[in-house]
């Protein structure tokens, strides 16, 4: 089932790139010291690489939101309020019990529903709330004259920090578990495939 | 759901515009007024001050018999309120310069006369220890100023003793001091007139020279130069060893670390109080924020635990998962 078009995989390569660029180099700025300067990057290249690749991700970013807007893709990310917290409990069951049972999949992709409640509703999350969250207080801190000097007595740059490293971190675990669940297709490896070709594999198939 | 992204970009949008760009306005902005200070020598420096106390001056021409109002040389003026501002503001003029002075027209030989060096004064006398004057002179010495122009150079150049005052130790603003500090430096390293009576060099040029530095401006609103261009000793309260310039600070993390360099210099008087709310060298929030040197150690950890749990708890589903395949065999 044809399911990714290249835009899609375009897009979603270069985040990957840009997020593993970013997580690296943004851990190296938060954790530098003088002593471990040489087996993590160097602040002075973190920094410049951090930049690069948060502008080459804002890019995308447009890219995507335009894309969802544009295309048809979009649709998957709509959702309604009708049964959300059942299907996501349904969702959270199968991957906590029923897949060790042998169960069938309570959603199986198909070209109306490729993802699932809560794959759905991680999405949204990460793709709609952590990354606006991050790119807007990114901004603040690549140009640090824009944010605002004092909130309730609080330096703007500390909350735009606070706010861009916790949304950073909350999407890095995002990734590992994105990657982790893309082990769960019809092979660990199916998954993986199917974002490379564009062809879904489905456990029927 | 648009809703929500629509409403998000506008409080974002909103923020954005609001902000200014106040980043530079000091929180007190109000200077105390030291001028209320009443010097015992007043009348006696009102005599000075009435000449060299602003750029135009008055005298009778007794020989032909003229009144003459004239402009002051620039250096020659000392403004009467920084004077009484200053640290040496319970001076006399003729503390430090020739009695002779007080004849007009003075004498051409006065030009002449010795000029104190800090040292004069403030060497070997108990009051004045704990300023530790004997070790900045060795470290002046030291200096990249001293080495390249000893004859030329002095205490001076940098202090004027007219209007110098202690800042660092004693300031509630920060940024104040930053800019007041950073004015010393300035005075020659951005004004060519000044600079060329100790350097022979063609040019100056501070922001091009400081161009590999990101967000340049912030970085000279919120460090003083001597931060990266002196180096350090713990037994003085202000370093005055200007090194040369290939050894000034060009690692980020010697600033941008846990162990800034920052807490040694600018927050040097400040640096007792070390984490405030789990966030490292939590003084400098006070004034700024440094990324890498103000991490917090509690938002660390929490996000190792959430890191290392997320971790664990793949590891299980993969355990339960390899069981399942190993049933169904």
């Amino acid at each position: 089932m044809y399911l990714y078009p290249k835009w899609i995989r375009v897009w979603h390569v270069i985040n990957a790139a840009m997020i593993l660029i970013l997580i690296v180099t943004g851990l190296s700025m938060q954790y530098t010291d003088k002593d471990n300067a040489s087996y993590v990057v160097g602040f002075a290249k973190a920094v410049r690489w951090h930049n690069f690749a948060a502008i080459v991700l804002i890019l995308n970013y447009i890219l995507f939101v335009t894309g969802n807007l544009l295309t048809n893709n979009g649709r998957y990310y709509r959702t309604s309020r009708k049964d959300f917290l059942l299907n996501l409990r349904v969702q959270f069951k199968y991957y906590s019990k029923g897949m060790f049972k042998g169960e069938k999949h309570p959603f199986p992709v198909t070209e109306e529903r490729k993802f699932n409640p809560l794959q759905k509703f991680t999405y949204i999350l990460a793709m709609y709330v952590a990354m606006p969250l991050l790119i807007i207080s990114g901004i603040g801190l690549l140009l640090p004259e824009i944010v605002i000097t004092t909130i309730f007595g609080i330096s703007g740059l500390i909350l735009t920090d606070i706010l861009h490293i916790t949304m950073g971190f909350l999407l890095s675990i995002f990734m590992v578990i994105h990657i982790y669940t893309c082990t769960l297709g019809a092979k660990p490896t199916s998954l993986f495939r199917g974002i490379i070709t564009g062809y879904h594999i489905s456990e029927e198939e | 759901m648009f809703r929500i992204i629509i409403l998000l970009s506008l409080i974002n949008l909103l923020s954005l515009s609001t902000s200014g760009n106040s980043l530079y306005k000091s929180g007190n902005d109000k200077v105390k007024d030291s001028v209320t200070f009443v010097s015992r020598f007043e009348s006696d420096n009102i005599r000075c001050f009435k000449c060299h106390g602003q750029e135009k001056y008055e005298y009778t021409n007794e020989t032909v018999g003229k009144q003459v109002r004239d402009m002051m040389c620039s250096e020659r003026i000392i403004p009467k309120k920084e004077f009484y501002a200053s640290n040496h503001r319970s001076f006399s003029c003729t503390d430090c310069h020739s009695e002779q002075y007080v004849k007009f027209p003075h004498s051409g030989e006065l030009r002449m006369e010795q000029k104190f060096n800090c040292i004069d004064c403030h060497g070997g006398d108990e009051k004045f220890a704990k300023y530790h004057f004997e070790e900045i002179v060795t470290e002046y010495q030291k200096s990249t100023h001293f080495k390249m122009e000893d004859e030329g150079f002095s205490c001076w150049k940098c202090h004027n003793p007219h209007t110098y005052k202690i800042t660092v130790r004693n300031s509630t603003n920060l940024k104040e001091t930053i800019a007041y500090d950073n004015a010393i430096c300035l005075n020659c390293h951005s004004d060519y007139s000044r600079f060329q009576l100790l350097s022979d060099k063609a040019e100056i040029n501070i922001i091009q020279k400081h161009e590999w530095l990101p967000n340049q401006a912030l970085h000279f609103a919120n460090v003083r130069c001597i931060e990266c261009h002196t180096k350090y000793d713990n037994n003085i309260p202000v370093s005055h060893q200007i090194m040369p310039k290939g050894d000034a600070v060009r690692l980020c993390n010697e600033c941008h670390s846990k162990n800034s360099i920052l807490m040694a210099s600018l927050y040097k008087f400040e640096s007792k109080e070390h984490r405030r709310y789990g966030f490292f060298n939590g003084i400098i929030l006070n004034a700024s924020y440094v990324i890498g040197a103000n991490r917090n150690e509690y938002l660390n950890l929490l996000s190792l635990v959430i890191f290392f749990g997320v971790i664990i708890i793949i590891a299980l589903h993969i355990i339960f998962r390899i069981r399942e395949i190993n049933k169904n065999k």
